[in-house]
């Protein structure tokens, strides 16, 4: 039931703008609509071959023997590559990345690229695949993080040491690193409280689930130089990636970025590009490589399963006293699972005295995770905020109460031991008890409501922008951050604040590696906030370049004039006025050509806060949960573009309802997937998903020049525990599992009845 | 002098969670570090730059210049365990 009959209640920050915080249409909606925009896909060349992948169907195997021979005789076959194309390393974390790429001794799971194929049309290129004659050893796999860390699990990697602080531990290990986090006396904290609760929660392997699969177009060019087309969440990530696997130089790399048609983390890692090359450099023809639906599921890096055990304490006045968390996360293949981030952001909303956090990166017969919006975060607050309803279930207090008395403000403590700077966690809280949703009665059996709160910490990293003036009053900007949400816009936006334009007046282009400083990827949330501030410092030269302009055809100092709203004046003289575009129309006269560039590694990053409430009613018969309302608040700092802002919010809440309902990885006992399509692999459509309601709430980040915190990720992480919230409050018992699917919740709610 | 806290990992070196250390910059401070508990350095460093599991924060802000970064007489400086560098995609 879509529900909109409440008034809006954004908490708006007070700074005064023209163009921050407005809604104008996005500079390449015309092209996105119309599709004229160029995907990854739609590369075409002369003598363009097309390059197919033969994938691993074991998940653990020794590789006895390859044999490309048959292959290689088809005709129309061009090339066949294996992982000795590859150079060798004694570096074992290469190694490992290049064997990602395309495995040499062993196979790790089920999908790994194991040889690769060039031929002058697919069909051929699929017929040599088939020919290709690999002898395998099958071994035994292991498929969860707690299996995995038994001494008698099959090991994946002979030479991987358990990394902890710089301080390896002998002996082989699929414990890939462990850390730990402590603030205060945990014991201590214990013993102070009056109510304590713990449990253990376990999550599978999830995709990203973007629309648009892997795929990219590579030339090897016979003057050495390597041509990337395709498409990323970074094109100077697949720059140094693709250079690092291949042993090349990253000048030897360019990368011309292409639209993309979803990331969601999954696109900050590169598979194809590396066999493309090696391909294209056999062949010398350009080579083409897209992935089919199953290859993203089973050769591509989904995020996490895990296991978490939790528990938290407090006094009867409803303050935590200690918090404590152990979590396991699958890294799948190799090292590196969001482990991490998930261990410092299960309690982050909250200001807790004591707390100890155990952490441990597991490697597995899995695909290699990727990134996922907020990795790590909504596993582990799957746990947090379940046990947090329950404590205030526990003191009978209400569960938003409970959370506004411990949050995180200004000067806490992370778990990590630096003090926060401004966040909004409490204005989040409060504009949550406000909101109709909060005080209206769920309507009728069997419904429950949840609510639960995430705090992600967002990052800076380095960011380029030239803004070059056109002399009719428009200007160029030019960025290296690839756009996976409206960033264009928003960082177009902000040059358009400083210099006085409209929106439409800035006209912003994503260009190659060759053509902008280095850009670090779009993740993190950092883009509209690093990439905007680079454009910023880009403006504040071409606003300067501007003054000086005006004041040299007035003959007066630049000092007395300013730029403000599109016109520049003069402080002293109210005749001497010139718009923006009457400068530029000038350039060719006063100076010549009129550009600003900057570069930023910005700090002042500001973490931003998301909270939900979700209403659902679970049919008791069938365990079937429907969605009856849900509303999401996030603290954006200040929304550049509030439409695109509730667009991340309204994305974030869908995924987190797939993950929380649907979605999860089924293998067999011999570690293949089972179900590696969208009809089988069940995302959340039209139909699944009510009216997502957006309230955003805006505590202006004091270490950007606009307020921003970044808004992509947060999001994503309350959905999980507020639904399973919900269902406890509908049902009386609680999700230990994800995904929380029919037979699961029936499963639990016949336990809960001795059945 | 700064207060430099010490991960948890690592204090079976310092036997302490937070020690005051002289220094204007990061890498003043694991050098005295080092002279005060000795060893550590090691668990800091991997060829004379910060580990990639290892974010440096100074004053509340992660540094993205590591060793150069500058540390003032009341500064806060925070050595943060990344598992896996932080970088789970590479």
């Amino acid at each position: 039931m879509a529900t909109t009959d409440y008034e809006p209640n954004m908490v708006l920050e007070t700074g005064s703008y023209n163009v921050v915080g407005t809604r104008p249409v996005r500079h390449d909606a015309i092209n996105k609509v119309t599709g004229r925009d160029q995907f990854g896909a739609d590369i075409q060349f002369a003598g363009l071959l097309h390059g197919r992948i033969l994938r691993s169907p074991f998940a653990h195997a020794r590789i006895k023997s390859i044999s490309t021979a048959k292959a290689e005789a088809i005709p129309g076959v061009k090339a066949v590559v294996t992982g000795n194309d590859l150079p060798k390393t004694d570096d074992v974390a290469l190694k490992y990345r290049r064997a990602n790429i395309l495995a040499s001794d062993k196979v790790l799971y089920a999908g790994q690229a194991v040889a690769a194929v060039a031929a002058v049309d697919l069909q051929i290129a699929e017929e040599a695949l088939n020919a290709i004659e690999i002898e395998y050893e099958v071994l035994p796999p292991v498929l969860t993080a707690p299996e995995a860390m038994k001494k008698e699990a099959p090991l994946l990697h002979d030479d991987l040491r358990t990394e902890s602080l710089g301080s390896p531990v002998e002996g082989s290990s699929n414990i890939a690193s462990y850390a730990r986090y402590e603030l205060g006396d945990v014991d201590e904290g214990f013993s102070e409280a009056d109510e304590i609760v713990e449990g253990e929660f376990h999550t599978k392997t999830v995709h990203q689930g973007y629309i648009e699969p892997h795929t990219c177009t590579v030339l090897w060019n016979e003057d050495g130089r390597i041509i990337i087309w395709c498409s990323s969440q970074g094109p100077f990530m697949v720059r140094d990636y693709t250079a690092d696997r291949l042993g090349v130089p990253v000048s030897q790399v360019k990368v011309i970025p292409l639209e993309i048609g979803g990331g969601f983390g999954g696109k900050t890692a590169i598979y194809l590009e590396p066999v493309a090359a090696l391909l294209s450099k056999k062949t010398g023809h350009p080579v083409k490589m897209v992935m089919s639906r199953q290859e993203v599921f089973e050769g591509t890096g989904p995020t996490s399963g895990c296991y978490i055990w939790a528990k938290i304490g407090a006094n009867k006045e409803g303050r935590i006293t200690a918090a404590q968390a152990y979590l396991a996360f699958e890294a799948g293949a190799f090292p590196g699972s969001p482990v991490g981030l998930g261990a410092t952001t299960i309690f982050s909303p909250y200001n807790l005295p004591n707390i100890l956090i155990d952490g441990y990166d597991v490697v597995v017969n899995k695909p290699k995770v990727a990134s996922y919006r907020a990795p790590g975060a909504p596993q582990a607050v799957f746990a947090s905020e379940q046990l947090l309803d329950d404590l205030a279930v526990k003191l009978g207090m209400d569960p938003l109460e409970l959370r506004l008395k411990n949050a995180a403000t200004e000067g806490s403590r992370r778990v990590t031991g630096q003090p926060y700077p401004r966040i909004g966690v409490v204005e989040l809280i409060e504009a949550m008890q406000q909101h109709p949703h909060y005080n209206t009665p769920l309507s009728g059996p069997n419904q429950g409501r949840g609510v639960a709160v995430g705090l992600w910490y967002n990052i800076g990293m380095a960011s380029s922008c030239s803004i070059k003036v056109n002399d009719d009053g428009t200007v160029n900007l030019i960025e290296g951050s690839a756009d996976i949400g409206g960033t264009r816009a928003s960082v177009a936006m902000q040059a358009a604040e400083v210099l006085g334009l409209r929106a439409e007046e800035v006209l912003p282009t994503v260009v190659d590696t060759d053509s902008i400083g280095y850009t670090a990827t779009t993740d993190g949330s950092r883009t509209t906030f690093a990439t905007g501030w680079a454009a910023y410092e880009a403006a504040q030269s071409v606003k300067r370049q501007v003054e000086e302009r005006a004041a040299a055809v007035w003959g007066v100092e630049p000092d007395s004039v300013e730029l403000a709203q599109g016109v520049v004046r003069s402080k002293t003289d109210e005749s001497l006025q010139m718009t923006f575009a009457e400068v530029a129309a000038q350039m060719a006269d006063t100076g010549g050509p009129i550009m600003g560039s900057a570069v930023v590694h910005p700090r002042g990053i500001g973490p931003s806060s998301s909270g939900n409430i979700v209403d659902v009613q679970v049919d008791p018969e069938t365990g079937k949960v429907d969605v009856l309302r849900y509303t999401a608040f996030q603290d954006a700092g200040k929304a550049i573009h509030p439409t695109y802002v509730e667009g991340q919010m309204q994305g974030g809440s869908v995924q987190g309802l797939g993950w929380a309902l649907n979605e999860e990885y089924h293998y067999d006992e011999n570690g293949v997937m089972k179900n590696g399509s969208f009809l089988d692999y069940r995302m959340p459509i039209s139909l699944d998903v009510p009216m997502i309601d957006t309230v955003i709430v805006e505590v202006p980040n004091p270490g950007h020049p606009f307020g921003v915190r970044g808004v992509g990720e947060s999001n994503i992480i309350p959905p999980v525990p507020a639904i399973a919230n919900a269902v406890y409050h509908a049902t009386g018992v609680r999700m230990d599992t994800l995904p929380m699917n029919p037979g699961t919740i029936l499963d639990r709610i016949k336990k809960s009845n001795g059945r | 002098m700064a207060t430099v806290y010490i991960p948890s990992l690592m204090r079976d070196i310092t036997s302490q969670a937070k020690v005051q250390v002289p220094g204007t910059t990061v890498r003043q401070i694991v050098d005295n570090l080092e002279k005060a508990y000795p060893g550590i350095k090691d668990r800091l460093l991997e060829n004379n730059r910060i580990r990639p599991s290892i974010s440096v924060v100074v004053d509340g802000e992660v540094t993205p210049i590591g060793l150069l970064e500058k540390v003032a007489e009341d500064s806060e400086v925070h050595f943060v365990p990344a598992i896996a560098g932080g970088n789970i995609a590479g």
